[in-house]
């Protein structure tokens, strides 16, 4: 069976990847889906009386100091923090894996130079890399804002994947292949790049978890999602003004942040396990 | 070692060379230069502004201003803050002071409790207690540590009047008061943002040394230790758990990232007068001087950290190999 | 004779799939009388280092021994002790000596610490008594300099070293049975007769039974008075060495004898017995060793008791009740 589906199997197997994956679901579908149903999160109806209000039937999630809905805000702040999370991941990933592939497999002063880079990069804090260049920019677009976190998270999977193309190198069938006289382009897609798609795709889930608590970081510091856009981070540095008036407008953003990374951990730490099964 | 010791150095002072330039490259990225939106943000002039521009070298070639910047790095001169007007350094060297004591008291509230947490794990491996410590751990990893720090300010601080959630000193306290006293104070200042950060990364340090006491417990000389008829206490912490620290070692250079992007959020949520609300503050205000400071701060002490944490190891097995 | 040991009817089992246990030790019997030696022999995965594990209740996790088991140390019932007295008789009652001498070490120790440590765990000495006394044990195993080597780390010694260091660990509580399992498989032939050597001589000046555990039917003659041969989690032959060296009646224990090279007798192919130990859970009824037996016959498909060959020879296998075994 293709090592891929055979991984994802056993992780649903496993209690944590299914808890986590249904979790995970239910969170992108409330975030696709729900807000077609809910008010409009921009909408600031009545300038008064609804400011604040505390959860009730009519707002679940209570309004903030501007009379928007807090449901309706924290649906679509997970429509931006998932889209972000995924666009962003998956640019690493493809930039982490391309790296590492051309490192470990070209060897040399490539090599060398690369992993130079790497050491270097992961030596400072993602958010100080993030910090260094928006400290500059003024209101940065979202499209740079995926591509800044993107370009920023791939250190970690470089070297990953380095490693195992340094070692499926070695392994006879690749030795076969190249004696064979295939070029380097059909060993690394035939190859390599299948051998190491059970640790990339751990690497993609893990870092979903991690790029949504950035992206919140960012937005919370106001360098994130430019306003008005929800989003869960931006909410909570809205709420922290409202500690006394109206702590529900920084509790549910909060939480929809501890869901969602907890269950993309929990579907990562059982899909490790099954890629993996001496980490268990 | 001498040998090995000199390489891993030179491997360190390459790594923090390159990381200077990448940060060059990356503060480069943004379109136009720092001071292009001083005019219209600070109502500055406009000569004034040349002024500033020159001053930063702003108005020369890139590579001048490169080698001008590699040379105040050199020198340690990392130039003025934009904001508030003063050498970078002064202010870092102001700031240094209140991180490390943050610093300190969350690794030392993150190690002792999460290696005793993991080690329990361990040794009850599958059982309850095991499974609900992991979930919890998990939580804790899960939970934006700004977040976690506005809960337990508003709970704590706030509705049970229990701690100070606001800076490092009461305002209130006679400066000459004893000295005793004052530690008391700034100990009572500590909790909340210590806490915070510790349980946003204690999971890390429970997992690994849950795992590398596993590891150890199946070895043969575990056997041979349970032979002799020591109890299982020696067992546990003599001989299983010194060999299941030096994982957890290397953690400690793995985690300083980590603790020192946390303390950007939890300092600034507790205006805790440190680096990391320094850094915030500065990228909000763009003071693009300040955030590179910051940023070489940032990425000097985690090259540190991880020279020495491999240096302790090196001190600490017996057995590792210094090629 | 004084009994020292007795195992009747030990079984071990662990968990397989499902709800179902699997008992990789099914039905050991066994004893042992002072200053005797028993030699307990087998391929790997019979179950024997298992069995030596149970004596000291160290059968690791999730593993455990069966209700209905004994095992008896004189007069205490091993099977019975919690904490503190099953404590008091690992290392005292006795000692144990591990495989492979390059993992049985902990690295971050110096040999005098370790084998001081067993020491003091069952005397109540000061420490430089027990100091004083691993001094000793190192000389008595032989160990050049001890003084020296008292404060050497493992990784300092020789595979050789530190298997002697492990007998001195054994000795240190001066247990009256010593269980060596496969003292000698991880060294080097020359250095496995030295070791051996250390154990026959300690043995004596002790007075100590011995438990031997190996697969080499090569070190058992003229060191073990009886042998048993294990399969399959069960005995299947048990003789004296004499008896058994003599007339090996057991096709397994026959298929053992073959595998062995000789150095009298005509040059022959070395014949190896087909196949492997199956794993626990992959047992066939009746016999166990049915499927790889040559001589198998219809009443294999039971499981054979042991039974008599000659005086205080027995085998599991129906071949003994024809009077004949299998070498006829």
């Amino acid at each position: 069976m293709n090592p891929v589906v055979d991984a994802l199997a056993r992780s649903w197997r496993d209690p944590r990847g299914r808890a986590g994956a249904i979790m995970l679901g239910a969170i992108a579908a409330g975030a696709a889906v729900g807000p077609i149903f809910l008010p409009d999160p921009l909408a600031q109806p009545c300038v008064l009386e609804c400011r604040n209000l505390a959860p009730s039937w009519a707002h679940p999630f209570g309004t903030d100091d501007l009379s928007r809905d807090i449901l309706s805000r924290v649906a679509t702040g997970g429509r931006i923090s998932l889209a972000v999370a995924t666009l962003a991941v998956g640019l690493s990933v493809t930039l982490g894996a391309a790296m590492g592939l051309v490192a470990g497999y070209w060897g040399g002063t490539v090599d060398a130079g690369l992993m130079r880079l790497v050491d270097a990069a992961l030596a400072i804090p993602r958010l100080f890399l993030l910090l260094l260049v928006l400290a500059v920019w003024d209101q940065v677009p979202m499209p740079v804002l995926i591509v800044l976190i993107g370009v920023t998270g791939w250190f970690g999977t470089g070297r990953l994947v380095r490693g195992e193309a340094l070692r499926l190198r070695e392994e006879s069938y690749v030795r076969a292949a190249e004696a064979l006289g295939a070029n380097r382009r059909r060993i690394i897609f035939r190859h390599l790049l299948p051998n190491t798609a059970g640790p990339l795709l751990v690497a993609a889930t893990l870092g979903v978890g991690d790029v949504i608590l950035l992206e919140a970081g960012l937005s919370f510091l106001g360098l994130g999602v430019p306003l008005p856009t929800p989003s869960w981070g931006g909410m909570i540095l809205d709420a922290k003004s409202l500690l006394f008036t109206a702590p529900w407008a920084g509790i549910f953003p909060g939480l929809a942040i501890v869901m969602t990374v907890l269950s993309a951990n929990l579907f990562g730490d059982a899909l490790r396990d099954a890629v993996d099964p001496r980490g268990a | 070692m001498t040998a090995w010791l000199a390489r891993r150095i030179t491997q360190a002072v390459v790594t923090f060379g390159v990381a200077v330039a990448l940060m060059f490259v990356l503060m480069r990225l943004a379109p136009g230069d720092p001071l292009s939106r001083m005019q219209e943000d600070r109502m500055m002039d406009p000569a004034e502004i040349a002024k500033t521009r020159a001053i930063f070298k702003l108005d020369q070639p890139i590579h001048r201003q490169f080698a001008a910047f590699v040379k105040g790095v050199l020198r340690g001169d990392l130039g003025l803050s934009i904001e508030h007007g003063l050498p970078v350094n002064t202010l870092l060297a102001s700031r240094i002071g209140p991180t490390l004591l943050l610093g300190g008291a969350t690794i030392l509230l993150n190690f002792t409790l999460g290696l005793w947490l993991g080690v329990r794990q361990a040794v009850r491996r599958g059982s309850r207690e095991d499974r609900t410590l992991t979930a919890l751990s998990l939580a804790g990893y899960a939970t934006p540590s700004f977040w976690l720090g506005l809960v337990l300010a508003w709970l704590v601080g706030i509705k049970l009047h229990w701690l100070p959630v606001a800076g490092m000193q009461s305002p209130l306290l006679a400066p000459d008061a004893p000295w005793l006293a004052r530690a008391a104070d700034i100990g009572a200042h500590l909790v909340l943002p210590a806490l915070t950060l510790s349980i946003v990364t204690i999971a890390g340090t429970m997992r690994y040394q849950r795992a590398a006491l596993l590891e150890v417990l199946r070895l043969p000389y575990i056997g041979t230790a349970r032979a002799k008829g020591i109890p299982e206490r020696a067992v546990i912490w003599r001989h299983a758990w010194r060999n299941a620290l030096f994982p957890v070692i290397t953690l400690f250079g793995l985690w300083l990232p980590l603790l020192v992007t946390g303390a950007v959020f939890v300092e600034m949520v507790f205006a805790w007068p440190g680096l990391g609300s320094l850094a915030a503050g500065a990228a909000l205000g763009r003071d693009y001087p300040l955030v590179m400071g910051t940023a070489l701060l940032a990425a000097g002490l985690v090259v540190t950290a991880s020279l020495l944490t491999d240096v302790a190891y090196a001190l600490l097995d017996p057995r590792v190999r210094y090629t | 004779m004084t009994r020292v040991l007795d195992v009747e009817n030990l079984r071990v089992s662990f968990p397989d799939t499902g709800k179902n246990r699997v008992y990789p030790v099914d039905g050991v019997s066994l004893s042992l009388d002072r200053g005797e030696t028993l030699a307990l022999v087998g391929e790997s995965g019979c179950g024997k280092s298992l069995t030596s594990l149970a004596l000291l209740r160290l059968v690791p996790s999730p593993g455990r021994i069966e209700e209905g088991s004994a095992i008896r140390l004189g007069g205490t019932d091993v099977l019975a002790l919690q904490g503190e007295a099953l404590r008091k008789i690992r290392g005292r009652r006795i000692g144990m000596i591990f495989q492979d001498p390059m993992t049985s070490l902990n690295p971050v120790f110096t040999v005098g610490n370790q084998i001081a440590e067993g020491v003091r765990a069952h005397f109540d000495v000061s420490k430089s008594e027990a100091w004083q006394r691993a001094l000793k044990l190192l000389e008595e195993v032989g160990i050049p300099d001890p003084a020296a080597r008292l404060d050497s780390y493992p990784h300092q010694l020789s595979g050789g070293m530190r298997q002697r260091v492990m007998i001195a660990i054994a000795l240190s509580a001066e247990p009256e049975i010593l269980v060596a399992d496969e003292p000698t498989t991880a060294l080097d032939v020359t250095v496995q007769a030295q070791i051996l050597e250390v154990l026959d001589r300690l043995r004596d000046s002790h007075g100590m039974a011995v438990l031997l555990i190996t697969h080499d039917l090569g070190i058992v003659a003229g060191r073990a008075d009886r042998v048993a041969v294990m399969y399959a989690g069960q005995i299947v032959e048990e003789a004296p060495t004499d008896r058994l060296f003599a007339r090996p009646s057991h096709p397994y224990t026959q298929g053992l004898f073959a595998s062995v090279p000789r150095i009298t007798g005509p040059v022959g192919r070395l014949s190896p017995i087909g196949g492997s130990v199956p794993p626990p859970g992959a047992w066939p009824g009746g016999c166990r060793f049915r499927p790889r037996c040559p001589q198998a016959f219809e009443k294999s498909e039971t499981m054979p008791p042991l039974l008599p060959v000659e005086t205080d020879h027995r085998m599991r296998c129906w071949l003994a009740e024809n009077g004949a075994d299998a070498s006829d």
